[in-house]
């Protein structure tokens, strides 16, 4: 495969780095894999790229953005990484289990296999309008809290959460389709272009003046790259936390648990939402609240992200989730709590591999939240 | 009008500036049309040496009476040209400016267009000309000494020269100590020569000085003036200050470390700055946690060089005192491994390269790659980091990390940059005047920056700065005079009818009714030649010189006709 180095160099403006390191230094996967972010900005400018067919290591990048937050220069390495990925979809030359993905998203709208007609199956009963009515909220499910059966509980909590607090809400029921946050970042810009193309208008129409997302991975990308207007996207634990300090909600039970909080990527890093999750925790009656050490900015990616999910690269390591688990084990902590599907998913794996059941449980704040209220 | 009119109109090329885009020749030949011209010519550089002997020979051999010069703007060069036609025997204010730079060539795209709006521009300036009239040039009194804001090392330096030159200094501090931040270093770069060793003698002279007043815990309240005479109210004092000059040298501030969360600085005990490590350098304690390190990490360019935290400026001397305190942990623990994390090595001052040298060869290791990350390993601290070279990234384990953090604009100068209208660059500091002829002088005529308020440096440079802030000081206190606005307002007492509404809008004090005669009577050394009370006049008794409304009227009749 040809690539226009120069092309890329100007493109993703690898002209301004220096050469210093911090975003393979930084890397989560640096030390385990072989991908070299900075040494492959280095090939790229002086023009000496290898073939991307070739390079498996592009696969390695779970997309957290550590690179793009300790770049000093305003490089966004992470972007290149995308940019590469996207010529080996245009060339046809991705995993498998990337094109079954990506498939699933254009048929059906969810990268997960199932119909778009059981999209709203989880909230069964619960009596949610149709946000295509008009709501004042936009409750955004996301593929994986509308079909995992492990995460419905989650978005269950969060419309219970919604109803008591009195909130007009709705949600796009099975118009709903995936937001396409990973489908950008394993490089498909055709099928990211036309989610957003069908997505916005349907998004706008609704009139409401929030949206409120599951994932932070759906909450990053309609909030940067969907170019919505009138419509404020937020994640869940900034609404929860604004409704507990405006005592629209109050809980009423004691949750007595040791927990610990693991900072989403895409909520912490990439979007600065630090302090809200934390809030809610430490609101929870009964609940003692401990930090591990790697936290907030430095928070340890859990490998879920940037399609990660749906392929391996060269990574026969470890994965990073093991070590958080771990980590989350040494601070005495009983709970996991995490704010991300993706998270919960990979930790809760990590646990069941390295046998901490009877130790550590990882469970989404809104399932704390809902033993609480 | 006095007598017939005869003008010079000079066209300036300004290389392509201007030629590029107005055609030159065509707006000369339309020039030497205008009525009272007798002559017009083009150049490539008006303010070149060659240009202004053009100017100047007209004006002798043509007998020119006016000078018109197009050019760029009247900030740029008037004075230039008004010296030149001056050398010729024209009075420096029968000189006219036609802007075609900024206001035409350089705004235009249109070739045709500006060239016609160039034509416009000198025939107006041309029909002002036709009307201008001598001005006198004035002088005052300057008074002598210097208030100097700050007393670190920047300023005491820049005290003592002025103060040695036979002239007071008022030194305003805001700490309750003299000598700024130096005084928390331990020993200095490229020597190593102890602080205590020279600092307490440098306060010791200032504080005993016969020409020095030291105002400690004090603050510039007001600044009233102009150069030669500037009033300065300090904070607890009764009365203003009156001088000549000022002198800027407020200093820095210290990058803190937590607005970058990786190195975990207040989060680890093992994590430090270099002041702090200057503090244990001092005091002899080189034990962390009570144990003595085994491997040392230097971390660099901590929040300089770097586009997050908007300090895209390079701290200037964190390399060297990196180096240095690398080289004197290795010294005193020779046992340690002491490793400094580089991108780049900026040891550029006298001596520093072979400084750099020196540390190497007492065995510090320096590695490239820019460390990411801090985390707790065990009992221990890492630093997440790509060697570059290796291409490889590691955990570099160590008992002590030094954090090398750079300097920044103190926010706290905000309301002295208001008081001295003074402008700050992009990055907070203090803005030079001119960043290489005038490095000292700020667009304030008689005030001076000294040291690191105006961008960072290191001690040698600083008191360079301090050396040429002083000597600039003292050029107006040595002349004794300085040139005051000519241009001013004048008031004719026959129109006068003493409404005050004069006194009420001069933002400067210069017109009074004078008690005597009852008639407003404008102070010309206090008249910046603002304009705004010949405006207000209601009689139309007060006319500002060089804008009398015959001038400008006619400037507009050559623009609307």
């Amino acid at each position: 495969m040809q690539v226009d180095t120069l092309e890329l160099s100007e493109k993703f403006n690898l002209y301004g780095c220096i050469q210093c390191g911090k975003c393979a230094g930084g890397c989560p996967v640096s030390m385990k894999t072989a991908l070299d972010v900075r040494f492959l900005i280095y090939e790229a400018l002086v023009g000496v790229l290898p073939d991307p067919a070739h390079m498996e290591e592009l696969w390695d990048c779970t997309c957290c953005f550590t690179c793009v937050e300790r770049c000093p220069k305003d490089v966004k390495p992470a972007e290149l990484i995308i940019g590469l990925r996207s010529l080996l979809v245009e060339s046809g030359t991705i995993p498998k289990t990337v094109t079954d993905a990506l498939q699933g998203i254009f048929r059906q709208g969810n990268p997960l296999g199932f119909a778009r007609e059981q999209r709203a199956d989880w909230a069964n009963g619960l009596d949610i309008k149709a946000a295509q009515e008009g709501c004042e909220l936009l409750y955004f499910v996301g593929c994986t809290p509308a079909y995992d059966l492990r995460l419905q509980p989650v978005a269950k909590s969060l419309a219970k959460t919604f109803q008591k607090a009195g909130l007009d809400f709705g949600t796009l029921g099975i118009e709903e389709t995936c937001c396409g946050n990973e489908v950008r970042r394993v490089g498909e810009q055709g099928l990211f272009e036309m989610l957003v193309e069908d997505g916005k208008p349907l998004i706008e129409s609704t009139g409401a003046k929030r949206m409120v997302t599951t994932s932070p991975h759906c909450m990053n990308t309609f909030k940067k790259e969907y170019g919505l207007s009138g419509i404020e996207v937020i994640h869940y634990t900034q609404l929860v936390a604004q409704l507990l300090e405006e005592k629209k909600i109050q809980f009423s039970n004691k949750v007595e648990r040791k927990v610990t909080y693991h900072d989403p990527c895409f909520l912490g890093k990439q979007n600065h939402i630090f302090d809200e999750p934390r809030a809610i925790l430490q609101a929870i009656p009964g609940v003692k609240f401990v930090e591990m050490d790697r936290i907030r900015e430095r928070s340890v990616c859990c490998e879920g992200g940037g399609g990660r999910m749906w392929v391996e690269g060269t990574n026969i390591q470890e994965r990073l989730a093991f070590q958080r688990v771990q980590e989350a084990v040494e601070t005495g902590a009983e709970v996991l709590a995490v704010a991300c599907p993706f998270c919960l998913l990979t930790l809760e794996d990590a646990v069941k591999v390295k046998g901490l059941e009877d130790k550590l449980r990882v469970m989404d704040i809104m399932e704390l939240v809902n033993l609480a209220l | 009008m006095e007598s017939q009119p005869r003008i010079g109109v000079y066209i300036c090329h300004c290389g392509f500036n201007i030629a590029g885009t107005v055609d030159v020749d065509q707006v000369t030949e339309y020039a030497s049309q205008l009525p009272g011209v007798a002559v017009a010519r083009h150049y490539t550089y008006m303010c070149s040496e060659p240009g202004q002997n053009l100017i100047k020979q007209d004006c002798e051999e043509q007998q020119l009476k006016q000078v018109v010069v197009a050019s760029c703007s009247p900030r740029m060069h008037e004075p230039t040209f008004r010296k030149a036609a001056q050398a010729g025997g024209v009075n420096p204010g029968r000189v006219e400016m036609a802007n075609i730079r900024e206001q035409c060539s350089w705004v235009h795209k249109e070739s045709h267009d500006a060239t016609e709006k160039a034509k416009a521009l000198v025939a107006s300036a041309v029909a002002k000309a036709t009307y201008l009239e001598a001005l006198e040039e004035r002088e005052v009194d300057v008074t002598p000494g210097v208030v100097i804001i700050g007393g670190g090392i920047s300023g005491l330096v820049a005290a003592l020269d002025v103060a040695d030159a036979g002239y007071p200094v008022y030194i305003v501090e805001k700490s309750d100590h003299l000598g700024g931040r130096v005084a928390d270093l331990n020993r200095t770069f490229p020597e190593l020569e102890p602080v205590s060793d020279w600092l307490p003698s440098v306060v010791e002279r200032v504080q005993s000085h016969p020409n020095i007043a030291v105002f400690l815990n004090a603050r510039v309240e007001k600044v009233d003036g102009y150069v030669g005479n500037f009033r300065v109210q300090v904070s607890g004092r009764p009365v203003p200050f009156s001088v000549g000059a000022m002198i800027v040298a407020t200093g820095y501030n210290v990058f803190d470390p937590k607005r970058k969360p990786e190195f975990g600085y207040g989060r680890y005990p093992q994590v430090m700055t270099t002041l702090e490590m200057e503090r244990k350098l001092a005091e002899g304690d080189l034990t962390v946690n009570g144990k003595t390190p085994k491997d040392i990490v230097f971390v660099k360019c901590v929040g300089s060089r770097d586009v997050q935290v908007g300090n895209p400026y390079c701290s200037r001397v964190c390399c060297m005192v990196s180096a240095k305190q690398a080289r004197l942990l290795k010294e005193q623990l020779p046992d340690s491994r002491v490793t400094v994390f580089y991108v780049d090595v900026r040891t550029f001052g006298k001596r520093g390269e072979e400084f750099y040298d020196e540390a190497r060869n007492a065995g510090v290791l320096y590695r490239r790659g820019s460390v990411a990350e801090i985390y707790r390993k065990g009992d221990r601290v890492v630093a997440r980091v790509e060697d570059t070279f290796l291409r490889r990234t590691l955990e570099h384990e160590a008992d002590l990390v030094v954090l090398a953090v750079g300097m920044e604009a103190r926010e706290d100068v905000t309301d002295i940059a208001e008081l001295l209208k003074l402008p700050r660059s992009a990055d907070g500091f203090f803005l030079e005047a001119h960043p290489k002829l005038r490095p000292v002088d700020t667009a304030m005529d008689g005030v001076f920056l000294a040291g690191c308020c105006q961008g960072p440096k290191d001690i040698p440079d600083a008191i360079a700065q301090a050396k040429a802030a002083a000597s600039s000081s003292l050029i107006p206190l040595i002349r004794g005079k300085v040139p005051v606005e000519s241009a001013t307002a004048v008031s004719d007492p026959e129109l006068c009818a003493a409404c005050g509404m004069c006194v009420d809008v001069c933002p400067f004090g210069a017109p009074s009714i004078d008690p005597v005669w009852n008639v407003s009577v404008v102070n010309a050394v206090l008249c910046k030649g603002c304009g705004t009370c010949a405006a207000i006049c209601p009689s139309k008794a007060i006319r500002l010189q060089h804008f009398t409304p015959e001038q400008i009227l006619a400037q507009v009749d050559a623009l609307v006709w």
